[in-house]
C-alpha cells in the first residue's frame, strides 16, 4: 500500500493572509484552529458550570451580570430554575460536542496523523478546510441561542423528546433555542463526518514507505480507529437532528405521542415515540463517549512510551484492546435506557456487553501499570498529565461497573452518581489527555517550550482539584441526590447541601487553577524557550522535522520507515536510548 | 535529520504503474509522444477509498432511518397505508437507466484515455445522457410529491406520509449531490483534467444511489 514514488504537492505554499491563517487548507493550521475554537468552548463551558455550582449552594444570590445575559433567565441577576436548565444544557453540549470530539481527536489529529504517518498533508485537504468551517459555524449557531428569543434550551445535551420537540410549551427556550441547537448539532455532524471520511482516507492510503499499519503510534492507531467510530455514529445523529426539527418545525409526530397537554395546551401531534429518539440518540451516544477517550487514550499511552523510554509490555495489545472497544461501543447504547421503559429483558442484552467493554479498558490499564513498574519514567507535565489519565480513568471507570447492572442502575439512574462517573471519564480523564497532548506538542506546534514548572503546579492543583469536585458526587448518588435539579429542597437534599458547598468551592478553585495553564499557554507562544527538533528525545515522525514544521512537512523529501515507533531502551544507536523511526540503524525486537 | 526545503513536484502528467483490480481495467500505458489525454492518478489516489468511506456513511444514515420507520410502525395506532404515486416507477427506470449509460461513459472515458485514436464526443455524449437522466429523476420525484399533494398527503399528515417525505427527500438531496459530481465529470473531461480516480469515484457514488434508491423502494413499497 505505501508507495515509494516521487512526492506530489497537494496544493502550493500559502501566499496571502486568508490563505496561511484563515482559510489554510493545511492540516496543521486546521489542528490549530479547531484546538482554539475548542479552547474558546472549554472555557465558556467551564463559566456555566460555576454558574451552575455557585446557583446550587446559593440559589437566590444574584450573579453579576447574569441578568444582562438573560433578563428573564436571571431578573436582577437570580438565577430562575429552568435558566438552570437551560446553562446545564448549553454546558454538556458545548463540553462534549466542541471540546471532547474536537480537541484530542480534531485538533491534534488533524495536526499530527499525516506527520506521523509520513504524509505531507491530508486525503483531502479541501474537505479538512470545509470541516474546520463547518464545525464553526455549528459553534455560532449553537452560541447564538444564548441570545434569542427567550433563551437557550433546557432539555439538556441528550435533548429527550417529547420536551424537546414539542416546541415553546415546553419551557423557557423550547422555543427558537431548542431548534438551533437542533440544526447546530446537526451542522456539527456534517462536520464531523467529513473529518472522519479525511482520517480514514488519509491513514489507509498516504501511509509513507515502509510505515506499515504495525509500526503506527498508538495515537495514529487511536485517531484511526476513532475515525471509524465517528464515521457511523454520527451518520445516526444526523437523521435523529432532522426527525426532531422536522417535529419541532413541520408539524410530523416522530417522537411526540399523542393526548399530550402541556401548559393547559393540547398538542396537535400523536403516535409517536419518545423511545424512538432515545434510542437513535444513544445509538450515537455511546459511541460518542469513546469517540472522546480513544484518542486521550492514544496520546497519553504514546506519551508514556516517551516518558518510560521503554516500550508497552505489549503494544498490540492496547491497539486491539482500543479495536475491541471501538467494536463493542455500539452494543451497549441501552445502558442508557435501563429506566426507560423498555423491556426489561433487553437491559439483560445491553448489560452484557457493557460489562464486556470493562475487559479491553482494565486490559490496557493493567498493560499501562504493568509497563509503568520498574521503568525510570521522565517527570514532566506531559508525563504527569498522562499518569494522573490512568488514575482519572480507573477512578471514573470503575463506577461504571455498578451503572452496567440494571438491578443497581435503578436506584443511581438520574443521580449523581451518574454524573460523578462520566464528568471523571470525560471531563477530566479525556481532558487530561488534552493537556498531557497540549504539553508535550506545543513545541512541535508553536516552536516554543512550555514553562515546566508551571506545568506541574498546573498538574498538582488540577489533580487534586477535580477528585475534590467529582469524587463526592459518587457519594452524593448513593445519598439519593437526583441530578439535573436547581434546588436542594427536599427532605433528604437538604443535609447533602453542605457537601456541595465544598464541591463548588473545589471547582472554583480548580477553574481558578487553569489560569495558570491559560497563562503558560499564551507566555510561551510568544516568549517560551526556543524549542529543538526534538526536545523529548521521541521517535515518531513528526519529531523529524523542525520545531515548528515547514508548511509542507517533510520538505518535499519522501520519509521512509524503518521500524516501529517502540525502539527505546537498548537499542544500538547513535542517538542514545532511542532510535528514531526513519533511522536506518539497526532496530531491536518489537515487543 | 534536518530538512532542507526543496520546491516539491507539482504534478504533471506521467506514467501510471499498471493498476490491477477496481474493475478499472487495464493500464494506462506509455505515453506516445510524452502526452497523456487526461491526468493519471497521483500514487496513493485517495478518491476511491473517500467515497467508500462517504458511502457507508450514507448507508448508515439510512439504516437509522429505516429503524426509525420500523419503531414508529411499532409504536403506531395510526398506521395508513398510502398508495406509491406511479410516477414512481418512472423515476426508478430513469435512475436504473442513467447507471447503465454512466457505466458506458466510463469504459468510453477509458479507452479515450487510452487510445489515440478515438474522438471525445461519443464519452461526453454518454456523460451527458447520465446528467439528464439524473434531472429526468429529479424532476419526477418531485411530480411524485405533487401527487401525493394532491391527494391530501403532506408531511405531518400522517406518519407514513412524513415517512415517505423524508426518505424521498433525503434520497433526493445525495442524488442533486450526484448531479454535482457529474457535472464536474463532464467539465473536467471537457478540460482534460479527468482523473481516472475521480471518474471511479464519482460512478461508485452514482451507482450507490441507484441501489440505494431500489432499497428505498422496496421498503416504501413493502412497509408504507
Amino acid at each position: 500500500m505505501s508507495e515509494a514514488s516521487a512526492p506530489v504537492a497537494h496544493h502550493g505554499p500559502p501566499q496571502s493572509f486568508i490563505r496561511k491563517h484563515v482559510f489554510s487548507l493545511d492540516h496543521k493550521v486546521i489542528g490549530k484552529q479547531y484546538y482554539a475554537l475548542a479552547l474558546v468552548a472549554v472555557v465558556t463551558g467551564m463559566v456555566l458550570s460555576w454558574l451552575m455550582r455557585i446557583h446550587l449552594v446559593w440559589p437566590n444570590a444574584p450573579i453579576p451580570g447574569l441578568g444582562l445575559l438573560s433578563k428573564t433567565g436571571a431578573p436582577g441577576g437570580v438565577m430562575t430554575p429552568e435558566y438552570y436548565l437551560s446553562l446545564m444544557t448549553m454546558h454538556g453540549t458545548l463540553m462534549v460536542f466542541f471540546v471532547l470530539t474536537n480537541a484530542p481527536f480534531a485538533a491534534f489529529g488533524n495536526y499530527f496523523l499525516p506527520i506521523q504517518i509520513g504524509a505531507e498533508d491530508m486525503a483531502f485537504p479541501r474537505f479538512n478546510m470545509m470541516s474546520f468551517w463547518t464545525t464553526f459555524i455549528a459553534f455560532v449557531i449553537l452560541i447564538s441561542a444564548f441570545f434569542v428569543g427567550d433563551g437557550p434550551p433546557l432539555a439538556g445535551w441528550t435533548a429527550y423528546a417529547p420536551l424537546s420537540a414539542v416546541g415553546k410549551d415546553s419551557g423557557p427556550g423550547e422555543g427558537l433555542g431548542q431548534t438551533l441547537w437542533g440544526l447546530s448539532i446537526f451542522v456539527f455532524c456534517i462536520a464531523s463526518l467529513l473529518g472522519a471520511l479525511n482520517f480514514i482516507a488519509t491513514t489507509l492510503d498516504l501511509r509513507t514507505k515502509g510505515m506499515t499499519l504495525a509500526r503506527m503510534p498508538i495515537s495514529t492507531w487511536a485517531w484511526f480507529i476513532t475515525s471509524c467510530i465517528s464515521l457511523l455514529a454520527f451518520a445516526v445523529l444526523m437523521p435523529a437532528c432532522l426527525l426532531l426539527i422536522l417535529d419541532r418545525t413541520a408539524g410530523t409526530s416522530f417522537f411526540i405521542p399523542s393526548g399530550l397537554n402541556i401548559s393547559d395546551h393540547l398538542q396537535p401531534h400523536q403516535g409517536g415515540s419518545p423511545l424512538l429518539w432515545q434510542h437513535l440518540f444513544w445509538f450515537f451516544g455511546h459511541p460518542e463517549v469513546y469517540i472522546a477517550i480513544l484518542p486521550a487514550i492514544g496520546i497519553v499511552s504514546h506519551i508514556l512510551i516517551n516518558s518510560m523510554r521503554k516500550p508497552m509490555l505489549s503494544h498490540k495489545a492496547i491497539i486491539y484492546c482500543m479495536m475491541g472497544i471501538g467494536f463493542l461501543s455500539y452494543m451497549v447504547w441501552g445502558h442508557h435506557m435501563f429506566l426507560s421503559g423498555m423491556n426489561p429483558f433487553s437491559a439483560l442484552v445491553f448489560s452484557f456487553p457493557t460489562l464486556m467493554i470493562t475487559i479491553p479498558a482494565t486490559i490496557m490499564t493493567l498493560i499501562w501499570l504493568g509497563s509503568l513498574y520498574g521503568s525510570r519514567l521522565r517527570i514532566t507535565a506531559a508525563s504527569l498529565f498522562a499518569l494522573g489519565f490512568i488514575s482519572m480513568f480507573v477512578s471514573g471507570g470503575v463506577s461504571g461497573f455498578f451503572l452496567a447492572q440494571p438491578s443497581i442502575d435503578i436506584y443511581l439512574h438520574a443521580t449523581y452518581f451518574v454524573v460523578g462517573h462520566f464528568h471523571m471519564v470525560m471531563g477530566v480523564a479525556a481532558i487530561f489527555g488534552i493537556f498531557s497532548g497540549t504539553y508535550f506538542w506545543f513545541p512541535k506546534m508553536t516552536g516554543h517550550m512550555m514553562n515546566e514548572n508551571l506545568g506541574k503546579l498546573h498538574f498538582w492543583l488540577t489533580f487534586i482539584g477535580t477528585y475534590c469536585i467529582f469524587m463526592p458526587f459518587h457519594y452524593l448518588g448513593l445519598a439519593g441526590n437526583v441530578r439535573r435539579y436547581s434546588a436542594f429542597s427536599d427532605d433528604f437534599l437538604v443535609p447533602l447541601i453542605p457537601v456541595h458547598k465544598f464541591i463548588t468551592y473545589a471547582a472554583l478553585f480548580t477553574g481558578a487553577a487553569q489560569l495558570i495553564f491559560l497563562y503558560n499557554l499564551l507566555y510561551s507562544r510568544f516568549k517560551g524557550a526556543v524549542a529543538p527538533a526534538n526536545p523529548w528525545e521521541c521517535t515518531s515522525l513528526e519529531w523529524v522535522m523542525p520545531s515548528p514544521p515547514p508548511w509542507d512537512n517533510f520538505g518535499g523529501k519522501h520519509v521512509v520507515v524503518y521500524h516501529d515507533p517502540y525502539q527505546y531502551g537498548d537499542v544500538q544507536s547513535s542517538t542514545g536510548d532511542y532510535l528514531m523511526q526513519d533511522s536506518p540503524e539497526r532496530a531491536g525486537q518489537t515487543p | 535529520m534536518a530538512t532542507t526545503l526543496q520546491p516539491p513536484q507539482t504534478e504533471k502528467a506521467r506514467e501510471l504503474r499498471p493498476r490491477g483490480g477496481n474493475g478499472a481495467g487495464g493500464v494506462q500505458g506509455p505515453p506516445t509522444g510524452g502526452e497523456l489525454r487526461n491526468l493519471a492518478d497521483r500514487p496513493g489516489e485517495t478518491a476511491r477509498t473517500g467515497i467508500w468511506v462517504a458511502l457507508a456513511a450514507i448507508g448508515m444514515t439510512f439504516a437509522a432511518l429505516t429503524s426509525a420507520l420500523y419503531v414508529r410502525e411499532g409504536a403506531a395506532t395510526d398506521w395508513q397505508h398510502i398508495a406509491l404515486p406511479g410516477v414512481l416507477w418512472f423515476n426508478t427506470l430513469a435512475l436504473i437507466a442513467s447507471s447503465v449509460t454512466l457505466e458506458i461513459a466510463r469504459r468510453r472515458v477509458s479507452a479515450y484515455m487510452r487510445e489515440r485514436g478515438t474522438d471525445r464526443s461519443s464519452s461526453t455524449f454518454w456523460l451527458n445522457a447520465t446528467l439528464a437522466l439524473g434531472v429526468v429523476f429529479v424532476i419526477g420525484q418531485y411530480m411524485a410529491w405533487l401527487k401525493l399533494r394532491s391527494e391530501g398527503l403532506y408531511l405531518p399528515t400522517n406518519p407514513n406520509s412524513s415517512f415517505f417525505y423524508v426518505f424521498t427527500g433525503v434520497h433526493a438531496v445525495h442524488v442533486l449531490g450526484g448531479l454535482g459530481g457529474l457535472t464536474r465529470l463532464v467539465v473536467k473531461f471537457r478540460n482534460r483534467s479527468l482523473r481516472r480516480s475521480t471518474m471511479d469515484a464519482t460512478s461508485y457514488y452514482w451507482h450507490f444511489m441507484g441501489a440505494l434508491w431500489l432499497y428505498l423502494m422496496f421498503i416504501l413499497w413493502v412497509k408504507l
